[in-house]
């Protein structure tokens, strides 16, 4: 009893995370699993680390995973996935979006921000499922950088048994219209950056 | 439910925007919790259903209120919502609001996920109105920051509500005076032992049998972990918490092998327990500081020699974990990631120049407490809702030789600084009071109030003017300026703390970069020509501004440049550029 799918959402205030992580809690509903979500936010909001959790499965019963026990993180900026790689488990696959976001330990001189290379070291020792997704940049190029996030859903979707359509249908119901178009587009981008589709 | 208020506070505020959306319920942003709860009071006095929410030290507030309205009793159905928040996300301190139902002698029902929560809500109205008294519904953080599936009934026909009918006057049971309070205070007594039999057969509570080895009585979200961790085992499911069901209790202690109590903060539930001469283990196994989490109680289920399973072969997932093996590779130096003001933010030049001329700082609750963090450092004392006045005025009188500046939002301000300052005022104070008015209540997310202009439901009210307030308090010495004008702002300090017989108010206006009257400007840049990497800039704090590749050849230092992404064109760091190196783009919107 008490299987489940655990999706870890990671990233810095402001990328995103609350709305990608209610659209995933929503398509594991729509989907006919139970479904549950939690995440931290408040003071640690303005910039600070911002986790939320998605559970699915027959019946949920904690709203937050455990350490070791997610299946999907899903990093929004490419420092946190190192913060939270231990949350992964070994056979657990790691969703990256390739942008840097300084905190103010690093400007102010007190901390330096690692290199790509060693951050990728830290998450490959954890799991060899690591997908680099290029979603700044794909939101960019789509006229809207704060996109990503439905970049990395796009991704994300590849993998779980759930058509793309449910996610659509669950993105257009979060997302005001005028954007509901470009949101369209990043999910698609995202999954062609998966390899599929 | 007709009427509903609320002060705002992580982690409750979403409860109001919710009811707002109800035709049928007046929904309102009070000053402050004790207002928000006086005004349910009388709402639920009036023969209306009404609701309360705050976060747990709103209560402390509100608790002036809520201890006689125990005496007291309700009209119709009054709830009060407590958000407590164990791990102290979003707040001072991780009191356990369960207490104050014992304290003052009046149920408290604990959800433990989304439906509960609507339930319980329903529950607590009808049990209120059947043991005349007002009735608090307590979650945690981690029931309130989280989202399940909810059933919820066909929604009513929108309905012309009945006019409530003229008000019942009841002076014994409304008016506490003492010689009322004397008579009522034998009925709250009575009432409570009325509710501790109704909990022993009530729905609320719950035993769930399973294997008897072992027995775990909980309540909250922990009841959610330790269904997960304890899988198989027996519980004892409390939906209320106080009074709490001692025949119930007593049975099912009588029928497990090891008894447990798993609940979030204080060893409420376990000393009840304890005190009806079972053995029972629970805190030292459970922490009773920060919030529970299935690892803790796993952690916690071992220590005791639990015979649960191990994590692993309850939700399929690895026994061995990776990081514990010491792999060199997860030994990365993560740097810290602390909240910081948003670029634009008016309070950066405040705590900017606050630093600069070395003042003692008595802070309050809003984002500004992110003045204590580097790079600012400056804020000396904090501990609740409106205090900074009242500190720096205490700390003042009693002689403290520094030169002290209180600062305070526009909402903490109307919350509990009006009090604070008219004592100030009156005691011939000299405290140089900030009032730092970015038009919203920003770290809760941007809700209004009195000074705002705007209700609950984004209709125009009358703003309340800060300045004429002060003014019209007694206060000669204002200072109105605006938060982006560095230099004013140091002025402004400079002028009102070289006065040193009389109370001094200087209001820093500048819109929070949430709220609707905000506007972006044409972002800056940094000629890297002409910075040299002095570093100065980065001491504004602001996460647009970066350290670039290129290094001073004085200097030696990365020289700045600025994410034109996350820039608004605020200028504070264009205005304290010592080699005039930030630039403004032109032509941007």
């Amino acid at each position: 009893m008490h299987q489940s799918i655990n999706f870890l959402f990671v990233g810095v205030g402001g990328q995103g995370i609350l709305t990608a992580s209610d659209i995933a809690a929503e398509v594991g509903l729509e989907a006919g699993y139970d479904a549950k979500k939690s995440e931290v936010h408040g003071f640690s909001q303005r910039g600070g680390v911002v986790e939320s959790h998605v559970r699915w499965g027959d019946d949920v019963a904690s709203p937050l995973a455990e350490k070791g026990t997610v299946d999907y993180l899903v990093a929004t900026e490419i420092l946190e996935v190192a913060r939270w790689i231990e949350w992964l488990r070994s056979s657990g696959a790691a969703f990256v979006n390739r942008q840097h976001i300084a905190p103010m330990s690093v400007t102010v001189g007190t901390a330096v921000y690692p290199s790509d290379e060693d951050i990728l070291t830290v998450v490959h020792a954890r799991s060899d499922d690591v997908t680099i997704v290029e979603g700044l940049a794909i939101a960019e190029r789509l006229g809207n950088p704060r996109l990503a996030n439905t970049v990395l859903l796009g991704t994300l979707s590849t993998r779980l048994d759930v058509s793309p359509e449910t996610w659509l249908t669950v993105i257009e119901r979060r997302v005001p219209p005028r954007y509901v178009e470009q949101n369209r587009e990043a999910f698609w981008e995202g999954r062609r950056a998966a390899g599929n589709d | 439910m007709r009427y509903a208020a609320a002060y705002p506070g992580t982690p409750s505020t979403e409860i109001l925007p919710a009811l707002a959306q109800y035709a049928g319920v007046c929904a309102e942003w009070a000053s402050n919790e004790k207002v928000a709860l006086d005004a349910a009071a009388g709402a639920s006095f009036a023969g209306a259903r009404a609701l309360a929410a705050m976060k747990h030290v709103g209560v402390n507030v509100a608790s002036d209120s809520l201890m006689t309205l125990s005496y007291t009793g309700v009209g119709a159905g009054l709830v009060l919502v407590s958000a407590d928040d164990p791990g102290a996300f979003s707040s001072q301190n991780e009191q356990d609001n369960r207490h104050y139902a014992r304290f003052g002698k009046f149920p408290c029902l604990e959800p433990s996920d989304s439906q509960e929560a609507k339930d319980f809500t329903r529950l607590a109205f009808d049990l209120g109105e059947q043991f005349d008294t007002p009735v608090m519904l307590r979650s945690t953080t981690r029931l309130s920051h989280s989202k399940s599936a909810v059933t919820v009934e066909k929604p009513a026909e929108p309905r012309v509500l009945d006019p409530l009918p003229r008000f019942e006057r009841h002076p014994h049971k409304y008016v506490m005076i003492p010689a009322f309070a004397r008579l009522r205070h034998p009925e709250v007594e009575a009432r409570v032992r009325a509710i501790a039999e109704y909990a022993e057969s009530c729905a609320l509570n719950r035993v769930e049998w399973g294997n008897r080895r072992v027995g775990v009585i909980t309540s909250g979200v922990a009841y959610q972990y330790a269904r997960e961790v304890f899988a198989g085992f027996s519980f004892l499911k409390l939906g209320m918490t106080y009074p709490l069901p001692k025949q119930l209790i007593c049975d099912f202690a009588a029928e497990v092998d090891a008894l447990f109590v798993v609940e979030e903060l204080d060893p409420f539930v376990e000393e009840y327990v304890r005190g009806l001469g079972f053995e029972v283990a629970g805190k030292e196994f459970f922490p009773s500081t920060g919030e529970l989490s299935l690892a803790l109680v796993r952690a916690g289920a071992l220590k005791a020699g639990l015979p649960i399973r191990e994590r692993g072969q309850v939700t399929g997932v690895e026994s061995e974990d990776k990081s514990e093996g010491g792999s060199g590779a997860t030994k990365l130096d993560l740097p810290s990631r602390p909240p910081a003001l948003c670029p634009g933010c008016p309070h950066r030049s405040v705590y900017f120049n606050l630093r600069k001329l070395k003042m003692l700082v008595a802070g309050d609750i809003g984002c500004y407490a992110i003045g204590v963090l580097p790079p600012f450092e400056k804020m000396d004392m904090l501990i609740s809702m409106g205090a900074s006045i009242g500190m720096a005025h205490g700390a003042k009188q009693a002689g403290c030789p520094d030169n002290i500046v209180a600062t305070i939002g526009d909402s903490t301000f109307f919350h509990a600084g009006l009090p604070e300052l008219a004592s100030t005022i009156y005691n011939q104070g000299v405290v140089c009071t900030m009032i730092l008015d970015n038009g919203t209540t920003a770290m809760t997310g941007g809700q209004d109030n009195p000074a705002t202009g705007v209700t609950l439901q984004g209709q125009t009210t009358h703003a309340i003017d800060i300045e004429a307030t002060v003014r019209a308090m007694g206060v000669g010495d204002v200072w109105v300026v605006n938060g982006l004008d560095v230099k004013g702002v140091e002025t402004a300090i400079r002028e009102a703390t070289a006065i040193e017989d009389r109370p001094t108010v200087i209001i820093v206006n500048g819109a929070c970069v949430f709220t609707r009257q905000f506007r972006r400007r044409p972002v800056v840049a940094v000629d890297p020509d002409t910075c040299n990497g002095c570093g100065f800039c980065f001491r504004v704090g602001c996460p647009s501004i970066l350290k670039s590749d290129q290094i001073g050849e004085k200097t030696k230092r990365p020289k700045a440049q600025i994410d034109p992404l996350l820039c608004t064109g605020c200028t504070v760091c264009l205005q304290i550029c010592p080699r005039k190196a930030i630039y403004r783009t032109e032509g941007e919107a």
